[in-house]
């Protein structure tokens, strides 16, 4: 079969197509420097200030969707098959779009640099349809950062553009935009490049299997929020690279009634309902990872694979008990997720292997949940601490418990001992709990660094096991936190 | 009181007009100089650095490789600059590239010019230096152990012996705590075009709030005339400080890049560079003893501010001169020294930043009232009111006095407004109630001195054409960095003139329209430029006036301009109609202007005199939630109320109280720039250093500007600066965390230190565990 050798999106209502596309070619280098559209704003390039979001418009499940992604470090291969929109496109002969006139009314903008991708973070939300309220506008600006205003009056902008009635160019457009986007769908694989240099985005387990086989040495790809900085900051010479977002087998999610299977290459967006469904702490910790732009290209897979001690599903992952499924060629293996991860930095994964999904058993009853993220900052930060609880209950004492903890150790690691010490604990025996918690010291010995103190993460550890167990015994979590309260959560 | 001031009445001045490039802000078509179109040929320059080491001799410096890479065009090292090497503010000690050894972890030892940005960076990362590496001082606790030498003298603010009252004293407090410094995280980072012009001229674009001083920088750099060298720029995307003299190292690798190649060369920092290389907000230890009444009342202040500067002095004089200027913040007190040392580090140099130190010294007057509280059990509140100036009490530690004072007035309104006293009860309630979460609320007052404290600064100019059709071209020495100075002069301007704003062409600050500038600092920018361009406008209208009389033959009197018209007697004419018979009769319709602060003396060396215009005031109440468990911090609801005296621009002043109270409470909050024990920036990108976002400012957050008579100043339209001032109304948030904290051991303070991160909270909350 034979691989497209070129990208296509829509822009402006035109089709592009790239052939000579470098394969680290980031978006917002391609919007500056080559089509000298210089409206989009490097501010940090990294994906953590915003400044430089761009919309991207695809189809998910037939729906035409948008959603804010970074073009720092998303690269122009990924865009193929979408459409990419940008702050110069959206006011029309001299006519503000209706964001743009909000946040100019409400005064939203003081400097101006950060504006741009305030713009293009409020237009999914304005084409999404949503009749906006603050936790969704703050939530879809988290990862726009704004050293000028305050925000109050970005806020404000928002609440009053989102109204629920998306009335612009894109709103009148969507059938012909969703039409050409499925026309973009021809399930082939993508090879653009040579045998030295390529960017390689194939559909099929086939074209997988043979790519990897013969290009070991090649990076995977899957949302680039953690290869976009390799490239932006590193300045690592990459000159292979296989992108997993065209993998149809990958961007799956089965659920049953008690499991449910992630693939690798669904986004944190795709899969937080997935998440929801099994606990609103679960939900709140897929919220709190990165931002809207994070979410929207980093994948649950991406996550897994570079096992990063600090990275924020892992430990949850392993306390749910989940097990992971790789492939290598047409061999596929299953291991619990934690034996996965080996060391720092190193993994149970060969070269060539790919992460395939995850599969996450749902909570059995008299099974309860809790995890914590804790941060300098509640959005857009990596923890320092997370603690991951799952145990099992009956008649007010603790039958099962798995543990575990991010932050901690140089891998995602479980408690072993801990957990040991707070089975058969009574959910009334507050001394027996700090007891048991007091064991963590020897599971766990954390280091310094600049997030916090060693000192502050085993203390911190050992109060999120005493705050699972408080919530457990029935204190209402309105009391014990100060954010992501499971009262007002829907699902769970 | 303050006396009354007379009201003028306005068409222009005081709309809450929209920023002058919002329009362009959200479409993305403001220029910043990134988005220039560059000319061709423009070459890109990338600053390069030692991997490792702090301090010490370059031993090793091979740019072989560096050289080698494809599309290098030149590398540059100190012996290629053909005048001076330096680009500090006025010391000497900052030399752009380093020459024989290296003081911080970071200095720019050679700087690369490639075809393009990519190729630079990638260039620059391929040298090999080696540092002979010394003892180097981090920490400000390191300077003083190791006693180096302090980058500047100490100075001192002195009356009475507060010395032996406090020995004597039955009720003393004493502490000794630091205060987080600051990353400026202005969102456009550091850059400058330069481009080559004939005969050795030199055209810089920079992003600064100091034209001038770019000028003076690159001339000398280049051992050219400062007439060789014009600086342009229109605006930044962001400042706050960070752009003073932090900017002229950029300017000056980008011109002397163009110098060597004859061609424009351009240098914007990557973020992470920037974050590592350039300076930020003085963190301190502040250690003082104190002593007081029953009451609570302060009887003498004994304080010593420990400043890590950095490795060289930069602005260091002004900024812990006014450190000191605010460590009273609205208190009196009675008998005081003041003491302040400048401490030599092995870190980069630290710089201006919003508010300019005043924020950290008012954190021992915060810190100090909230510790009394605290140990008496008394309303912190009560505390402080019972320590503000007063008639009789109103000599400050500086010696001036303080007859503006409206601290009573705004703090008794807000403590109605805010429902103080009913909160407080409501949130002892809710502690009483609570295991695991508490809450804290605290009202804090500002006042800020209005000023440059070098004299000299308090200058501006401004240049106004008027044209044949009526339209006004508006040019002044402030810059804009999204404070909303050009609009506010622009209001101005069209006051003048009574015609629509729009009419008022804004344009870019440059050194080639008006010359020898103060940087747009201080929060100085719309007093000074303000009242520079209503002169020059002014100037031109007294000609115009002049010229109508004699031509319609009525009294100067008898003629007014609104509304775009110009009122001559009984007839009218269009602006536009009168510029033109004015021009055909040779009147001249430009002109500059010139202001200085009126009134202002200060003598550094006597410690005597009047170093501000007046004082700006606010206050602010701010109620959050602390997780016992974990140090998670929540801000509740935050009330403000400051004062800008008669606003020019309504609008653009509530953002500047908004935007500068998040500010400040995220230096107070989750802003934690850490070291490691070899002097590197470990928190150096947005990823590790953390500013507010969206989420983190409360939802409930009610801001009003002060129902103001006016500045009783004789300040532009009476108004009053506000670019700095409310930055300090987030020590409200401080407090107001100390106080959740203080709620688990009723009678003692909490050794909270700045920033309040989880951890810091969590510290404070286990050392006040029983
Ligand atoms: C601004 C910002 C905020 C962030 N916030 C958070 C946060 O709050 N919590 C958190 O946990 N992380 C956070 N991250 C980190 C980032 O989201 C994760 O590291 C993410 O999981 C990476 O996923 P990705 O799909 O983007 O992976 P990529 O960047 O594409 O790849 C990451 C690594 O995994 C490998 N890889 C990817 N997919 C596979 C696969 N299927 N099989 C084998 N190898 C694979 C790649 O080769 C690479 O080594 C943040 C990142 C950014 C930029
Ligand atoms: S430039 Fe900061 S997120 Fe992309
Ligand atoms: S307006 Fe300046 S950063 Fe947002």
């Amino acid at each position: 079969m034979t691989a497209r050798n070129s990208i296509r999106f829509l822009r402006r209502g035109e089709v592009v197509e790239l052939t000579a596309v470098a394969p680290i070619r980031t978006v917002l280098d391609y919007l500056r420097l080559e089509e000298g559209a210089r409206g989009t704003k490097e501010g940090c390039c990294e994906g953590d200030c915003g400044a430089c979001t761009v919309a991207l418009g695809s189809l998910k499940d037939g729906r035409l969707v948008y959603e804010p992604v970074n073009a720092c470090i998303l690269l122009l291969g990924q865009i193929d098959g979408k459409e990419l929109v940008t702050v110069d496109d959206l006011s029309v002969s001299g006519k503000l779009h209706p964001i743009q006139q909000a946040l100019v009314d409400h005064h939203g903008s003081q400097c101006g640099f950060c504006t741009p991708g305030f713009v293009m973070s409020l237009f999914p939300l304005y084409q999404s349809g949503a009749v906006a309220n603050r936790k969704m506008v703050v939530d879809q600006l988290a990862g726009n950062l704004c050293r000028c205003t305050g925000y109050r009056p970005i806020v404000e902008a928002a609440l009053a553009a989102c109204t629920g009635k998306p009335d612009d160019a894109w709103s009148e457009a969507r059938l012909e935009i969703a039409q050409t986007l499925a026309g973009f769908d021809d399930g082939t694989d993508l090879f653009i490049g040579d045998d030295e240099e390529f960017f390689a985005a194939p559909a099929f387990d086939e074209a997988l299997a043979r790519l990897t086989e013969k290009h070991p040495d090649a990076v995977i790809l899957s949302g680039a929020t953690d290869v976009g900085l390799w490239i932006t900051k590193q300045l690592r010479p990459i000159r292979k690279i296989i992108f997993l977002g065209r993998m149809r087998s990958l961007r799956e999610i089965v659920e049953t009634i008690d499991s449910v299977r992630i693939g690798a290459a669904v986004t944190y967006a795709e899969a937080e309902p997935s998440f929801a469904a099994i606990d609103p702490d679960l939900a709140e910790l897929l919220r709190r990872i990165g931002s809207k732009q994070v979410r929207a290209t980093g994948t649950v897979g991406g996550n897994i694979a570079n096992g990063s001690p600090i990275g924020d599903t892992p430990p949850a992952l392993i306390a749910l008990g989940a097990g992971l499924e790789l492939r290598k060629g047409r061999q596929t293996r299953a291991l619990p997720i934690e034996d996965f991860f080996i060391a720092y930095g190193k993994q149970d994964r060969s070269p060539g292997e790919v992460v395939a999904g995850v599969s996450i058993p749902m909570l059995k009853r008299g099974e309860a949940f809790r995890c914590y993220k804790i941060t300098k900052r509640f959005d857009q930060d990596i923890s320092s601490v997370l603690g991951a609880f799952k145990f099992g209950i009956a008649q007010g004492r603790i039958t099962e418990a798995r543990i575990a903890y991010g932050g901690m150790a140089a891998t995602p690691k479980r408690a072993l001992k801990t957990e040991t010490a707070v089975k058969s604990l009574s959910l009334d025996d507050p001394a027996g709990w700090a007891a048991a918690a007091d064991r963590l010291a020897e599971d766990f010995q954390p280091i310094d660094d600049h997030r916090a103190s060693a000192a502050y993460r085993s203390e911190t550890a050992r109060n999120l096991l005493i705050k699972a167990l408080t919530e457990m015994a029935g204190e209402a979590t309105r009391n014990t936190r100060i954010t992501g309260m499971r009262e007002f959560a829907h699902a769970g | 009181m303050p006396a009354k001031v007379k009201r003028i009445a306005t068409d222009t001045v005081g709309l809450a007009l929209a920023h002058d490039s919002a329009e362009l802000h959200v479409q993305g078509k403001a220029v910043y100089i990134d988005d220039m179109r560059e000319p061709e040929g423009t070459l890109h320059v990338a600053p390069g650095y030692a991997a490792l080491g702090a301090k010490g001799r370059i031993t090793v410096c091979d740019l072989s490789a560096v050289r080698a890479f494809p599309g290098v065009v030149a590398v540059l090292t100190a012996g290629d600059i053909p005048g001076i090497n330096d680009c500090s503010p006025a010391m000497g000690d900052d030399p752009i590239l380093a020459d024989g050894e290296i003081l911080f972890h970071g200095q720019v030892v050679f700087a690369v010019i490639a075809e393009t940005r990519d190729a630079a960076r990638r260039a620059a990362r391929l040298a090999k230096i080696e540092i002979a590496g010394e003892l180097a001082a981090i920490t400000v606790e390191d300077a003083l152990e190791q006693g180096t030498e302090d980058v500047l003298p100490p100075y001192e603010f002195r009356r009475g012996d507060p010395g032996k009252l406090i020995a004597a004293s039955k009720s003393t407090i004493s502490d000794s705590f630091h205060v987080g410094g600051q990353e400026h995280f202005y969102l456009e980072g550091q850059v400058a075009l330069a481009v080559p012009e004939e005969a050795g001229g030199m055209l810089v674009y920079s992003s600064t709030q100091h034209p001038t001083e770019m000028q003076h920088c690159v001339a000398k750099m280049l051992k050219v005339a400062d007439a060789f060298v014009t600086c342009e720029c229109r605006r930044m995307g962001g400042g706050f400080g960070g752009k003073e003299s932090q900017a002229a190292q950029w300017a000056a690798l980008a011109a002397l890049g163009a110098r060597i190649t004859g061609r424009p060369v351009k240098c914007r920092l990557d973020r992470d560079d920037d974050m590592i290389m350039t300076g930020k907000r003085h963190d301190l230890r502040i250690d003082y003893r104190a002593a007081h009444d029953r009451t609570g009342r302060l009887t003498a202040v004994d304080a010593a501010l420990l400043a890590r500067c950095g490795y060289s002095a930069d602005l260091s004089l002004g900024v812990n001169d006014r450190a000191m200027f605010h460590a009273d913040n609205a208190y009196y007190y009675p008998a005081v020294r003041i003491k302040s040392r400048r401490l030599r580090t092995n870190t980069v140099s630290n710089t201006a930043f919003r508010g300019f130190g005043g924020p950290q010294g008012m954190m021992l007057a915060e810190r100090m009232m909230d510790q009394i509280a605290h140990r008496l059990e008394l309303d912190p509140l009560d505390v402080r009111k019972r320590n503000f100036y007063a008639p009789g009490r109103d000599r400050t530690p500086y010696g001036m006095k303080v007859v503006d004072n409206i601290i009573h007035d705004v703090v008794a309104e807000l403590e109605k407004t805010s429902d103080y006293r009913a909160r407080r009860e409501a949130v002892r309630a809710f502690n009483a109630k609570n295991q695991v979460l508490k809450k804290g609320l605290a009202l804090t007052p500002v006042k800020f001195g209005i000023s440059f404290t070098l004299i000299h600064l308090n200058q501006a100019g401004a240049l106004v054409h008027l044209y044949t059709d009526g339209s006004v071209h508006l040019n002044h020495g402030g810059t804009e960095m999204g404070q909303g100075l050009y609009i506010k002069v622009a209001q101005v301007v069209a006051e003048e003139f009574g015609i629509d704003p729009e009419r008022v062409k804004i344009t870019a600050t440059t050194t080639g329209k008006v010359p020898n500038t103060s940087p747009t600092a201080a929060s100085s920018g719309s007093d000074l430029n303000g009242m520079a361009a209503q002169e020059a406008a002014a100037r031109i209208k007294a000609r115009l006036v002049d010229f109508a009389a004699r031509e319609w033959k009525v009294k100067p009197a008898q003629i007014r301009f609104a509304k775009g018209r110009v009122i001559i007697g009984n007839q009218s004419v269009t602006l536009a109609e009168l510029a033109r018979r004015a021009h055909q009769a040779r009147i001249q319709l430009s002109s500059t202007g010139f202001y200085a602060t009126p009134g202002i003396t200060w003598d550094r060396d006597k410690v005597k005199g009047k170093p501000f215009f007046y004082f700006a005031y606010g206050a602010s109440c701010s109620e959050v939630t602390i997780d016992t468990l974990t140090g998670e911090m929540r801000v509740d609801r935050v009330d403000i109320l400051h004062d800008v005296g008669r606003s020019l621009n309504p609008a653009i002043d509530l953002g500047q109280i908004e935007g500068g109270f998040v500010q400040g409470m995220g230096w107070l909050t989750t802003e934690e720039l850490v070291f490691d024990t070899q002097g590197r920036l470990s928190t150096h990108a947005p990823s590790t250093y953390k500013i507010p976002c969206a989420s983190d400012v409360p939802e409930d957050f009610r801001v009003k500007l002060f129902a103001s008579a006016g500045n009783p100043a004789s300040t532009i339209y009476r108004s009053k600066a506000v670019g700095e001032p409310p930055l300090m109304l987030a020590l409200s948030v401080f407090s107001a965390i100390t106080d959740a904290i203080a709620s688990l051991k009723p009678g003692c303070m909490p050794p909270l230190e700045a920033p309040a991160t989880p951890e810091a909270i969590m510290k404070a909350v286990k050392a006040m565990s029983p």
